[in-house]
C-alpha cells in the first residue's frame, strides 16, 4: 500500500457545494448506471406487459372488440404501456442505501437534499420511457395504427413516462418513510386497484354499478382515455380534450404522490 | 478556539429514556490524533454521528472546525471526512465510480477530481479491482475504499469510527501507517474511535475513555497508564503454599499481591528489579511456578480500574475476528470487580 500523504502532489482541493444541477445529475447518473446492472428489476417490467398484451388480444379481442365495436389491439395498447411503466422505480435501491449506510454517507457530503430524490426520479423517467418504446413497437408490429401519427406517438410515450414517474412517488414515500424493503415491495399492491378498477378491458360505457363509479374517480380512466385518443382518433378538439384530461389526471395524482415523497424525504434527512 | 479542531461542551444524546452520550466535554487540537476508546455500546458512534451532523445533540454543544454542529451543519460537512463503523458503500458501483461521485458532490472540478481519484487510488491499493463492482471486494478492500472516499476532498478533520474492525492484521497495520502519515504530513486532525487497546495505544496522541456515555478518563496513553501506577508480574503456578503469598509480599518493592485461580498478580513499582526476588521467594516457599511474566500497565488496566470491567472480553476482538461493532449493545459486562483482580489484558504488552 502506497502512502497517500507521500503520493505526488496534486491540484489544490477546495471542497464546496457542487450546486443543485451537479448534485441532480450526479445522483441521476449513478442511478442510471445501476439499471443495466440489475436486469432482474427491468426485464419482468418489459416481458410481463407484452405477454399480457398478446394474451389479452388473443383471448378477448373477438368478444370484447366485437361487443364494444372497438379495435381491441389499439384499445389495449395503452394498458400494456401503462403496465410497463407503472411501479418501476429505484425505491428498492434507495432502501438498500438507507440500510447499508450509503444514504448517510451521501448526506454527510454537501449535497442538497432534494436531488437525492429527484436524481433517482430522473433515472426512473428515462427508464420508463425506454420501457414504453418496445411495448409500443410490439403494438405497431401487431398492426396498431396511430391516427395522430408520429407526433401522437411521441406524446403517447411522454405521457406514459410522466405517469410512470408520478407513480414512483408512492414507493419512494414508503421507502423514505420506512426504510423497509418489504414495505416497498408491498407498495406494488397499489398498482392493482389503480389499474384494474378502471377502463382497463372495456370502455367506460360498458361498466356498470360500483365499478363504473370507482372508474369515474380513478385517474387511470382519464389517462387511458387520453392515450387511447392518441391511438384511435385523429387530431381534433375531442382528442385534445382527452389528452388534456389525462394530463390533469396525471398532475393531480402526481401532486399527491410527489408531495408524499417530498414529505418523506424531509423526514428522512431531518436530523433526528 | 482557532487551534482547536473539535470542541464539545456537555454534549449529550438521549434515545427514549437512555442517554447514549451523557455530557461529554472534549477539546481536540488541530493536527491531533484523538483515540476514543470504549466497549461496544459505550457511546462512541453516537458521539461521532453527532459531530458528523448525522444526529442532533439532545443537550450541550459541539464545534467542528469552528462551526456549530447543530446550527452550521453545512459548514461542518465541508471540513470533515467520515468513515463510519460499517463501510458505507454502494455495491453496484465500481470503486472508481464511487470515488468520482463522492468527489463531484464535494464540488471538485473534473481535473481535480481525476487527479484526486488517482491519488487516493494509491491508498486503496486494490489494483484493477478499482474498476470492478464493489460487491466483488473483500471486507478489507471495502474498508480501504471507504477510507479513500472519506479522504477524496482532502478534509481538515477525519472521523474514523472503528476503522480497522474486521480487518486482517496486515490491512490494519496499513491503515495505521496511513493514519500516521495523514497526521504528520498533512496535519489532518483525526478522531478515531476504537475498541482495540493497541490501536489507541499505537496511534493516539491522547486517548479518551468512554464508559456508559461518559468520559471517564483522558490523557496521553503513557499518562493514563501511569495512573495505574505499577508494573505487574504475573506468575502462573501449579502449587501455591499459603506461605508463598507472605513470602512474595515481603519482597522489597512489591506493593500488592493478588491471587486469582492459578495466577498470582504481583504489583511492583519497578517490575524488572522485583522479578528475580519474586521468583526466588516463590521458589523458596515451595511454590511450583509454570511461568513468570512481566508486563507494564495497559489501557485495559486503566479501564478496569476506572470502570471495574475489562474493555475487551476476549482475544478475538484484537485480531479483527469480531466484526460486530454495533454501538447499541453493551458487549462488556460492568459488574464491579476489584482492580488488579482480573485476568491479564489480551491487548496488554509483555
Amino acid at each position: 500500500m502506497t502512502d497517500l500523504a507521500t503520493a505526488p502532489p496534486t491540484l489544490r482541493v477546495q471542497a464546496r457545494p457542487a450546486g443543485f444541477l451537479v448534485d441532480l445529475l450526479s445522483v441521476a447518473q449513478r442511478a442510471v448506471r445501476q439499471i443495466p446492472r440489475e436486469p432482474s428489476s427491468v426485464i419482468p417490467a418489459l416481458i410481463v406487459p407484452i405477454f399480457f398484451y398478446v394474451l389479452n388480444i388473443g383471448a378477448l379481442s373477438k368478444v370484447t372488440g366485437a361487443a364494444a365495436h372497438i379495435d381491441f389491439k389499439s384499445f389495449e395498447l395503452p394498458v400494456a404501456v401503462v403496465f410497463a411503466v407503472t411501479g418501476v422505480s429505484r425505491a428498492s435501491s434507495l432502501v438498500t442505501d438507507i440500510q447499508n449506510g450509503y444514504f448517510d454517507r451521501l448526506t454527510i457530503t454537501p449535497v442538497r437534499r432534494l436531488p437525492l430524490l429527484l436524481g433517482l426520479m430522473m433515472a426512473d423517467l428515462a427508464l420508463v420511457m425506454a420501457l414504453a418504446v418496445p411495448v409500443l413497437l410490439v403494438g405497431l408490429g401487431l398492426g396498431v395504427h396511430f391516427r395522430t401519427g408520429v407526433p401522437g406517438m411521441a406524446l403517447f410515450v411522454v405521457l406514459s413516462g410522466i405517469w410512470g414517474l408520478v407513480f414512483t412517488g408512492l414507493p419512494y414515500a414508503i421507502a423514505l418513510k420506512t426504510g423497509n424493503p418489504g414495505a416497498v415491495n408491498a407498495s406494488f399492491v397499489l398498482f392493482f386497484p389503480i389499474t384494474f378498477l378502471s377502463t382497463t378491458f372495456v370502455p367506460k360505457a360498458a361498466l356498470e354499478g360500483w365499478l363504473r363509479t370507482v372508474a369515474t374517480y380513478n385517474p387511470m380512466t382519464y389517462i387511458l382515455a387520453g392515450l387511447r385518443a392518441l391511438v384511435s382518433q385523429p387530431w381534433s378538439v375531442s382528442t385534445a380534450t382527452s389528452v388534456g384530461d389525462a394530463v390533469l389526471a396525471v398532475g393531480a395524482f402526481g401532486l399527491v404522490s410527489i408531495s408524499l415523497a417530498l414529505l418523506a424525504l424531509r423526514g428522512r434527512v431531518r436530523r433526528p | 478556539m482557532d487551534s482547536l479542531a473539535i470542541v464539545t461542551e456537555d454534549i449529550a444524546r438521549q434515545f427514549g429514556d437512555y442517554w447514549a452520550v451523557d455530557g461529554v466535554d472534549l477539546s481536540i487540537a488541530s493536527g491531533e490524533i484523538y483515540g476514543f476508546l470504549g466497549p461496544n455500546g459505550a457511546g462512541k458512534s453516537t458521539l461521532v454521528r453527532m459531530l458528523c451532523t448525522l444526529l442532533r445533540p439532545s443537550r450541550g454543544r459541539g464545534f467542528v472546525a469552528g462551526h456549530d454542529v447543530a446550527r452550521q451543519p453545512e459548514l461542518v460537512r465541508l471540513q470533515i471526512g467520515v468513515a463510519l463503523q460499517d463501510a458505507a458503500l454502494d455495491d453496484r458501483q465500481t470503486g472508481r465510480e464511487l470515488l468520482d461521485l463522492q468527489a463531484r458532490l464535494y464540488g471538485l472540478r473534473r481535473d481535480v477530481r481525476l487527479a484526486r481519484v488517482a491519488q487516493v487510488l494509491t491508498l486503496v491499493d486494490i489494483g484493477t479491482a478499482i474498476d470492478r463492482q464493489i460487491n466483488t471486494y473483500s471486507g478489507g478492500m471495502k474498508r480501504r475504499l471507504d477510507l479513500a472516499a472519506a479522504l477524496i476532498h482532502d478534509p481538515q478533520i477525519l472521523f474514523l469510527d472503528e476503522p480497522t474492525t474486521g480487518l486482517d492484521p496486515e490491512s490494519r497495520a496499513a491503515v495505521w501507517t496511513e493514519v500516521r502519515s495523514l497526521q504528520h504530513q498533512r496535519g489532518t486532525t483525526i478522531f478515531l474511535t476504537t475498541q482495540y487497546l493497541e490501536e489507541a495505544d499505537e496511534l493516539a496522541d491522547r486517548v479518551g475513555i468512554i464508559s456508559r456515555g461518559r468520559l471517564v478518563a483522558e490523557g496521553t496513553p503513557d499518562a493514563l497508564k501511569r495512573t495505574v501506577g505499577t508494573d505487574v508480574i504475573v506468575a502462573k503456578v501449579a502449587e501455591l503454599p499459603s506461605s508463598a503469598l507472605d513470602a512474595v509480599r515481603a519482597v522489597a518493592g512489591v506493593e500488592e499481591v493478588v491471587c486469582r485461580g492459578d495466577e498470582l498478580m504481583v504489583h511492583a513499582g519497578d517490575g524488572a528489579a522485583a522479578m528475580s526476588p519474586v521468583a526466588l521467594a516463590l521458589h523458596g516457599s515451595g511454590a511450583t511456578v509454570k511461568s513468570l511474566t512481566l508486563r507494564t500497565p495497559t489501557l485495559d488496566d486503566v479501564f478496569l480500574q476506572l470502570t471495574g470491567s475489562h474493555l475487551q472480553a476476549d482475544e478475538a476482538n484484537t485480531d479483527g475476528a469480531n466484526t460486530d461493532g454495533a454501538d447499541n449493545a453493551d458487549a462488556t459486562s460492568h459488574e464491579p470487580a476489584a482492580a488488579g483482580a482480573g485476568t491479564p489484558s489480551p491487548g496488554g504488552q509483555p
